[in-house]
């Protein structure tokens, strides 16, 4: 089955790692300047997802129990659909409330076109 | 031309200290919990200081200074306070070089923005609240023969501002020079990417301003912004930032019930309708220059122009001089006064730049010029440097969407007037926008059609204090820049009188 979303190892290190030392955890894509375009991580719940929300997929990540969600707005959804994300780390200062950026890391998207099947698949 | 010493090496005009701590009731104040974190210069990719890592325990202490502050400030007379922003900017432009330079170093940004831009900017936006706050009024309003209202200004009291990293002394002064103006005292959080050159700022003017009315707490977003933004001892919280962070802050301010700014970026459209190319002339070169204005402060702008939109008449020859244009452009050290384009200000920036140019590749668009990263060699191999990047697509792909805060624009055609505005209107966001015609009709339509807060006609990224700046849409609430900024960090007091002497007659 296909997924819109996925994790490199290195990214899925850092989440079991802030899993750890915070908590569930889950992760808003933000549009906008500065450090838009990037997905935001949080304590499951920190923030509030609405009906303005989509949830594009719920990770599971090996060494965590519970999945963690991975939300966008819906309006930015409507220009990334067509799109596959990979949550992968860089070294960097991040910035926002994102949870990793103390760690002197941030999370960021990788994105690929979905082919014809996947997009099928998740239709 | 200059090439100015790096902060730190023989013949720098200007030093960073080795460590800053929180700014806090007038005095350096170390972290609770003793941590610090290092700062590293974009220009080289090596550490330059490090700053304080601040936690809930050093916002509380800042809220408690502000507190201990507000009231008297609050109570100063305007004059009082106009002369103290006044002195503050006379402070700045005596020392203009050297903070040009601090922020050069810190941001990445070439040291010509920061001489001629940032730093005059931000000089400039101290006198006009000066000025504004000495000519606000209050009203009185006859209601009848007998009963009056008055409308007073009051401060708010205690307010945050979290400020970006792509203007770190200008947009904090943005913030700052109206809240103060107003009378209210501040707790201030600098970008982790950019928390030192306010502190430079600070050691230039901090014998101004009465202790306690300007805090700054450094650290990070997570360990420091959220106490201070979901604190319910501030009476407003001013945001410049992305969408999701600003919705979280407006989540915090709903539990508090208090009043949020944000400034949330864009992805403006620069649009250049045919008759630019009637004539080769001064307007003509002006209009080039408008659509290069894309890798101004390295695309690190709310309001870059990242979305070009020229009319299929004059397509072929107008983009292929743009072309031209941006591949004369000087990337270079951005200490050197002829650099046009310097570094990137973060490592994560310049790999979020770099995914970007990879799934615009993907979506088929065309690069034209640039389309990777920059190695500018010898110890500027290490700093984040991007190639100004010319992309032809079509709208609906990410690169026309995303605000990719780097430098590079995303090019497309349009047929007519209609369809113009259709693409300029077709983002979730509405910052800035760009209209370049010599047709005053065309250029009024257009500009009042596009839904967003700026629209430069005949002009881009010029920003002087008393031109409002906020946005539409996605991009924000509430605007900065102009004196009506004034009434975002007032609270209005109406005193209701009678003036007569007989009951009313109810009981």
């Amino acid at each position: 089955m296909a997924s819109r979303v996925d994790v490199t190892p290195a990214a899925a290190d850092l989440m079991r790692q802030l899993r750890g030392q915070h908590g569930p955890l889950m992760f808003h894509q933000s549009g906008g300047c500065c450090d838009g375009s990037s997905p935001m991580c949080y304590l499951e719940g920190e923030f509030r997802t609405g009906q303005s929300d989509v949830l594009l997929e719920s990770l599971k990540i090996d060494g965590v129990d519970e999945p963690i969600t991975f939300w966008m707005s819906a309006s930015q959804f409507e220009l990334w659909k067509h799109t596959h994300l990979t949550v992968d780390v860089v070294r960097g200062r991040g910035a926002g409330f994102s949870l990793e950026a103390p760690e002197g890391v941030r999370f960021l998207i990788r994105s690929r076109l979905l082919t014809e099947q996947e997009i099928a698949e998740l239709s | 031309m200059t090439v100015y010493s790096a902060p730190g090496t023989d013949g720098a005009i200007v030093n960073y200290e080795s460590r800053y701590d929180h700014f806090i009731g007038g005095e350096y104040v170390p972290p609770a919990k003793g941590q610090y974190f290092a700062n590293p210069s974009p220009v080289t990719g090596e550490d330059f200081c490090e700053v304080a890592r601040g936690t809930a325990e050093d916002v509380e202490k800042a809220l408690d200074a502000a507190h201990g502050a507000a009231d008297a400030w609050g109570r100063t007379s305007t004059a009082e306070r106009a002369n103290i922003l006044n002195k503050i900017a006379d402070r700045m432009e005596a020392n203009l070089e050297k903070l040009a330079v601090a922020e050069c170093w810190e941001n990445g940004k070439p040291v010509r923005e920061t001489l001629a831009a940032d730093i005059p900017l931000a000089i400039d936006h101290f006198r006009y609240f000066a000025g504004a706050i000495r000519a606000q009024e209050g009203t009185a309003g006859e209601i009848d023969d007998d009963t009056i209202a008055y409308h007073f200004h009051e401060p708010l009291g205690v307010v945050a501002q979290i400020i970006p990293w792509n203007f770190p002394i200008l947009m904090a002064v943005w913030k700052l020079a109206p809240a103060l103006a107003a009378g209210n005292a501040v707790v201030l959080k600098p970008a982790e990417q950019t928390p030192a050159s306010i502190h430079y700022l600070v050691s230039l003017i901090a014998d101004l301003i009465p202790p306690g009315v300007l805090n700054i707490v450094n650290g990070f977003g997570v360990e420091a912004g959220k106490p201070l933004a979901s604190s319910n001892r501030v009476a407003k919280v001013a945001f410049t930032g992305e969408t999701t962070t600003g919705r979280l802050i407006m989540q915090y301010a709903s539990e508090n019930l208090i009043p949020v700014t944000l400034e949330l970026g864009g992805k403006s459209p620069n649009i250049f309708f045919e008759d630019v190319s009637r004539l080769d002339d001064d307007f003509y070169d002006k209009s080039l220059e408008g659509f290069s204005m894309f890798a101004l402060n390295q695309g690190e702008v709310c309001t870059c122009p990242s979305r070009a939109l020229i009319q299929q008449s004059i397509y072929p020859d107008f983009l292929a001089a743009g072309v031209k244009r941006v591949e004369n452009l000087k990337q270079g050290n951005p200490l050197d006064t002829d650099t046009q384009v310097g570094a990137q200000a973060s490592n994560d920036q310049l790999e979020k730049i770099l995914s970007y140019l990879d799934i615009g590749r993907q979506e088929g668009a065309k690069a034209l010029t640039g389309g990777g990263r920059a190695d500018l060699g010898g110890n500027l191999s290490g700093g984040y440097y991007v190639q100004p990047t010319i992309f032809e697509g079509n709208n609906s792909m990410r690169i026309f969407q995303e605000e990719i805060f780097g430098p590079v624009v995303s090019v497309t055609s349009f047929a007519d007037y209609a369809d113009a505005i259709k693409i300029a209107n077709d983002t979730l966001y509405g910052l800035g926008a760009g209209v370049w015609t010599r047709d005053i009709n065309t250029a009024y339509r257009a500009g009042r059609a596009i839904k967003a807060g700026r629209v430069w006609t005949n002009s881009y990224h010029l920003y002087p204090a008393h031109a409002a700046f906020g946005g539409y849409k996605q991009s924000g609430i509430g605007r900065e820049n102009h004196k009506m900024m004034l009434d975002h960090y007032q609270q209005t007091k109406n005193l209701l009188v009678s003036y007569s002497p007989k009951a009313m007659g109810f009981f």
